[in-house]
């Protein structure tokens, strides 16, 4: 009998009778004050929220905040004449010096501040971590309010690789003292459009 | 147990402070949520439907899995995971793997057993890496160094990496971490992860962080290995929705952690390995008054709730996941060695009603002692005592007997029981020992019927 | 309705002032109360350390006890609690299932059955109530703070009735004293640095009495005052509903 063989069997044989899954589908959050409720989480976790009416707000901010001197990257077209477009066939080891990544979230989420992003919108599946800042911009009408309506909106998905991210890096590992910038990003920006 | 600990009062109340506040935060976040109470139901009733048809959703996830391109084993035992983890890099040629949480592998010692076969391994999440490089297994299955104070961490790293002598900030400690942990993830080919939920529906697994060690880790490298223990499954990709509400919220206070990373395809180029571990899994499956036991989704919201754990430190329990959520876990994995667990409780049941899937820790606490004396593992002077309490107690003329004769002592001879023989008098006085008990008063001051 | 007044072994022993005043104020009340002179023991002790095989003599002990009575009260919320989820008899099991609707707690007794709306009762002082665990998270005599769920207490609209008493706040609202039975001397390091730090909350908070429904918890409490010759006193929530002028 084979380990898989041995385990299956002893389930089988140990589990008590079955007992039904119960009905989830009244859970649901609200749809009001989204993009306010979306702003107050988010700054509430020690991120950065901007309202933003295009991207040449955001054109603005980054190169008002972020030295155009280090590396940018982004898996923004409209972006693309002002900075790097990530490569997907790259080593991701190559993006090890990067200081910003601007990418784009799926939908964000009301209740927790965070973002749904899939390998598709990252470029590779590393940049949101490697990168020393991370900037993410949400289309205002893509807020939801609760984890319920987004897993209703990402479904079986896709995707080979899926997060949600709510926040710059932290931990409180030594004497419970909140450190912003663990090993991820050391802040994080969500650049809300209009 | 907690001896040594206790002893150091202004630590203990250090220790009690840091979980209260723990356990304050989690208070403020779930009374956030007004559906609360029936998120906890609901993800009790799925983790109880998940229990009564794992073998089905075993074979669900396994199919989905493949079909995802992830490569499925299975293993018995410690033993058995450990080889395969080992096997596994051997193929690859990988003598350094980066590690994130997972108490699965701290409970199969899996860190050794490579070590000892010439394969360096890295605990990537702060908290760890310091428990690792002190040689200490983790205190609590969140917060792995809740016990240590910022001097004892900062000389910790002054003698392992370079830093100052006597700096203890915080901040500046992890971005020490942050660069030395940054190298290890550039540079290991192989890393291994835990599993927070295994979702049987569509063959895809999150790994939940604050810090993104884990993500660091595996997107960097060309062997990505889950250890998952076989109860970590969920039916749906929906019940997600339930559960990361739950998780952080329990855990910490958080609304979410910050990275929950669904893993579902490796990367192109990359190896991905998933390992089903039993472990006492199966065995605890079938034990109808503890099966509840497996719903756990490790939030530790027991541990800090729990007024024995924060006044005693969980590694007093000796197991690699202590609390009371260890207390009833342990038993099933060893019996004799963790018979003293189940005990170390007041049975207040403050637990029980802080876990986010509703298990009667309490409950299975007692019932455990029940076994534990069942199975002949209490102490035969403890057995001895309890007879004698029990034919004491059970016949009126007796125990008014014993109890005129122990207040006389009390009263006459307090020595016989204020002595250094009686632990309760060690820091109590006895309770002083009334002239006549209630029954006598009763008898003589009632009207004659 | 007859009540069967259940006094638990060690009230019996240690604090008969509790049980007299138990009896005296539902006889107040205008209860007939019966107390049934050859109980003994619950069996509590020696269920909680496992040994709940040994405790048949005294279920069966208690099922004849107390089998005639419309309700049977008790004023010990941690041994109402055991007798309500573990009173089994090989003998009578019929009868053990009718008694374990039938136990009551005094507190719930005046609150749920007898449904008192006021006392006449005095007693001029600070009193810090002790949640028992057993009373608060078994019998439900409170809210526990952990659920997310509208907040009650039947103890404390019992003493919001006392004339003079004035309740002090608690910064930890129902956190356990540590004395758990064998717990208390098995772990006695810890069960009396739990009991310490509860005083604590009490002292740094105004309380000149600490009181509670369980006497267990109080004879902890009062072993630590005591022996840090401390002037608070511990005194169980029936002697502060019937004290007078």
């Amino acid at each position: 009998m084979t380990t898989r063989e041995k385990i299956l069997q002893a389930t089988l044989n140990n589990q008590p009778p079955a007992i039904a899954l119960p009905d989830i589908s009244l859970f649901k959050g609200e749809d009001k004050d989204l993009v306010q409720k979306y702003m107050t989480v988010f700054k509430s976790i020690g991120g950065n929220c901007f309202l933003v009416d295009d991207i040449a707000g955001i054109q603005s901010i980054v190169t008002q905040n972020y030295d155009a001197a280090k590396r940018i990257v982004t898996t923004v077209p409209e972006l693309s004449s002002q900075f790097e477009l990530i490569s997907e066939e790259a080593d991701p080891h190559s993006y090890e010096n990067i200081e910003l990544a601007i990418i784009k979230a799926h939908f964000s989420v009301a209740e927790n501040g965070a973002v749904w992003l899939t390998e598709a919108v990252m470029g590779q599946r590393i940049i949101p971590y490697i990168c020393q800042h991370l900037a993410v911009i949400v289309h205002a009408d893509t807020i939801l309010p609760t984890l319920h309506e987004a897993y209703e909106k990402i479904g079986a998905g896709e995707y080979g690789f899926g997060a949600f991210i709510g926040g710059p890096s932290k931990t409180a590992d030594i004497e419970q003292a909140l450190v912003l910038g663990a090993h991820g990003p050391l802040t994080m920006t969500v650049f809300i459009l209009k | 147990m907690a001896r040594a600990f206790i002893k150091d009062e202004e630590r203990v109340d250090w220790h009690d402070g840091a979980l209260w506040y723990i356990r304050e935060k989690r208070d403020i976040a779930a009374k956030q949520i007004p559906e609360w109470e029936q998120l906890r139901e609901a993800a009790s009733m799925i983790k109880s439907n998940v229990i009564s048809n794992l073998h089905d959703y075993l074979l669900q996830f396994e199919a989905n899995l493949k079909k995802n391109g992830v490569i499925v084993h299975w293993a018995d035992n410690a033993e058995e995971h450990n080889e395969i983890v080992y096997s596994i890099l051997k193929a690859k040629e990988i003598n350094h793997m980066v590690k994130s949480k997972s108490m699965l592998t701290e409970e199969c010692h899996l860190n050794e057993y490579l070590e000892e076969r010439g394969i360096e391994v890295i605990n990537s999440d702060l908290g760890e890496y310091i428990q690792q490089i002190d040689h200490e297994p983790p205190s609590h299955i969140v917060l792995p160094c809740i016990h240590k104070r910022k001097e004892e961490i900062g000389e910790l790293f002054h003698e392992h990496l370079g830093t100052e002598k006597g700096l203890s900030d915080p901040t500046l400690l992890t971005r020490v971490a942050r660069k030395h942990l940054r190298n290890i993830f550039l540079t290991r080919r192989g890393a291994l992860t835990g599993v927070n939920f295994a979702v049987a529906e569509t063959g895809e697994y999150v790994v939940c962080t604050n810090e993104g060690n884990a993500d660091m880790g595996a997107h960097l490298s060309e062997v990505q290995i889950a250890s998952m223990g076989l109860e970590k499954i969920i039916p749906q990709k929906k019940h997600l929705g339930i559960f990361l509400r739950l998780l952080a919220r329990s855990a910490t206070g958080q609304p979410i952690t910050i990275y929950s990373s669904h893993y579902k395809k490796p990367r192109k180029g990359q190896e991905m390995h998933l390992i089903l571990v039993d472990a006492g899994r199966t065995r605890q499956l079938g034990r109808a008054d503890f099966r509840d036991s497996l719903k756990c989704i490790k939030c530790g919201g027991c541990m800090n709730t729990c007024p024995v754990y924060r006044k005693s430190g969980g590694l007093s329990y000796q197991n690699t996941i202590s609390g009371p959520i260890g207390a009833i876990l342990a038993p099933n994995l060893d019996m004799k060695m963790h018979a003293d667990l189940p005990y170390a409780s007041t049975l207040c049941g403050s637990c029980s009603n802080v876990c986010p899937v509703k298990i009667n820790i309490h409950e299975q606490l007692y019932k455990w002692r029940q076994e534990i004396v069942k199975e002949g593992y209490a102490p035969t002077s403890k057995t001895l005592g309890m007879k004698t309490m029990a034919w004491t107690l059970s016949s009126p003329e007796k125990l008014t007997t014993a109890g005129k004769a122990g207040r006389w002592f009390l009263h006459n001879v307090p020595f016989v029981v204020n002595n250094k023989f009686n632990p309760w008098y060690r820091q109590r006085d006895m309770p002083e020992g009334p002239k006549e008990s209630f029954a006598e008063w009763f008898t003589k001051n009632s009207p004659k019927k | 309705m007859t009540v069967g007044l259940f006094i638990p072994c060690y009230v019996d022993q240690f604090y008969p002032n509790a049980a007299k005043a138990t009896l005296q104020l539902l006889q107040k009340l205008g209860v007939d109360v019966v107390y049934p002179l050859n109980q003994t023991c619950c069996g509590q002790p020696m269920a909680n350390s496992g040994f709940e095989y040994l405790s048949q003599d005294c279920n069966n002990r208690f099922i004849e006890n107390f089998s005639s009575f419309d309700y049977i009260v008790g004023p010990s919320a941690s041994c109402i609690l055991h007798i309500k989820e573990h009173l089994h008899s090989d003998k009578n099991e019929e009868q053990a299932a009718i008694i374990r609707t039938k136990v009551y707690e005094l507190v719930e007794f005046l609150t749920d059955v007898l449904k008192i709306e006021k006392l006449d009762a005095f007693f001029p002082h600070k009193v810090g109530l002790h949640h028992s665990c057993h009373g608060l998270r078994g019998l439900h005599l409170s809210q526990m703070s952990e659920l997310n769920a509208p907040a009650f207490s039947k103890p404390q609209y019992l003493l919001n009735m006392v004339s003079g008493l004035e309740q002090i706040t608690l910064d930890r609202l129902d956190e356990c004293c540590g004395f758990g039975g064998a717990f208390c001397v098995s772990e006695e390091a810890v069960s009396v640095k739990m009991g310490k730090d509860r005083i604590t909350d009490h002292t740094k908070n105004g309380a000149e009495y600490i009181t509670s429904s369980d006497l267990s918890c109080l004879m902890h409490l009062e072993g630590i005052l005591h022996r840090n010759k401390s002037s608070v006193k511990i005194i169980h929530i029936a002697e502060i509903l019937n004290a007078t002028i």
